[in-house]
């Protein structure tokens, strides 16, 4: 089942899960995805060992989504 | 950022040469001066001593700066903390994950060298090993536990290598035994590892 999950002060957040065969569940995981976009989170799935991609629209195939916030320097 | 310049290979060899021309011009007039001093007045070796003691402390106050940036900044509510252990292991393997218990620190391979990565900042040891860069960079949200400050700045660098350098600010370049007398002594087995990563490049 992949899952969307947003780090946060709780360590992460499990903010949807689903299979790409439940359309009802990719939905509530897409309105989701895209209310913490709003909110300013940046999306990123992983693309092979090392590699990470930051994505616009759910992939429904991927196992993960991890919504981060954007990084600043010090 | 636009405004700035995209890091990239060439522009990393030129910051890092001309972070060793600023040490030379910041050391050379101390030495120099101590020499003459001695070499008119023998009597005034007590005052070239303090000032060869300033031709050292100035890259050594440097280096400190650059040690800086990975000083673990406290690891939040611990149940908060373990989940985000939990999620950063799943991104990073247990042997990265039991680097980073001990050490505070992420080794990860990368185009640009071999990073390691703490909570607010990152180090980059360049191919070779012999010099080491520090950059101050992080996720403005306090109230995140110390992992999952790590797997931001983590999956930034994955995302876009040099574009997490080009956000991030050079604190310190150098070689990598000077920053690691300042390092915390937990850290220093991850640097000796990144090093010895970064030599095999």
């Amino acid at each position: 089942m992949a899952r969307l999950v947003r780090m946060d002060h709780t360590g992460h957040t499990t903010l949807a899960e689903w299979t790409a065969s439940d359309q009802k569940a990719v939905d509530a995981a897409a309105a989701a995805f895209r209310t913490e976009l709003d909110k300013g989170y940046f999306a990123v799935v992983s693309a092979g060992p090392g590699q990470a991609e930051m994505v616009r629209e759910l992939p429904r195939g991927a196992e993960l989504v991890i919504m981060r916030r954007p990084i600043a320097g010090g | 950022m636009h405004w700035r310049r995209r890091v990239d290979e060439r522009s990393l060899r030129k910051r890092k040469r001309l972070w060793t021309l600023t040490t030379v011009a910041h050391v050379v007039p101390f030495l120099t001066t101590a020499g003459v001093l001695v070499a008119i007045e023998p009597l005034a070796a007590a005052v070239s001593a303090i000032l060869v003691a300033k031709a050292w402390l100035i890259p050594a106050l440097y280096a400190r700066r650059g040690a800086n940036v990975v000083t673990r900044r406290g690891r939040g509510e611990e149940a908060a903390q373990r989940r985000a252990l939990g999620l950063l292991g799943d991104l990073v393997g247990h042997d990265a994950r039991d680097l980073v218990v001990r050490t505070g620190l992420v080794l990860e391979p990368g185009r640009l060298g071999t990073w390691l990565v703490g909570e607010a900042g990152a180090l980059l040891i360049r191919p070779g090993g012999r010099t080491v860069m520090c950059w101050c960079v992080r996720v403005p949200d306090p109230d995140l536990p110390a992992a999952d400050r790590i797997a931001h700045l983590l999956l930034a660098l994955r995302t876009d290598e040099e574009g997490f350098a080009t956000v991030a600010n050079l604190a310190f370049s150098g070689a990598p035994w000077r920053l690691g007398r300042k390092l915390d002594p937990a850290m220093r087995p991850a640097l000796s590892a990144a090093v010895q990563a970064a030599r095999l490049r």
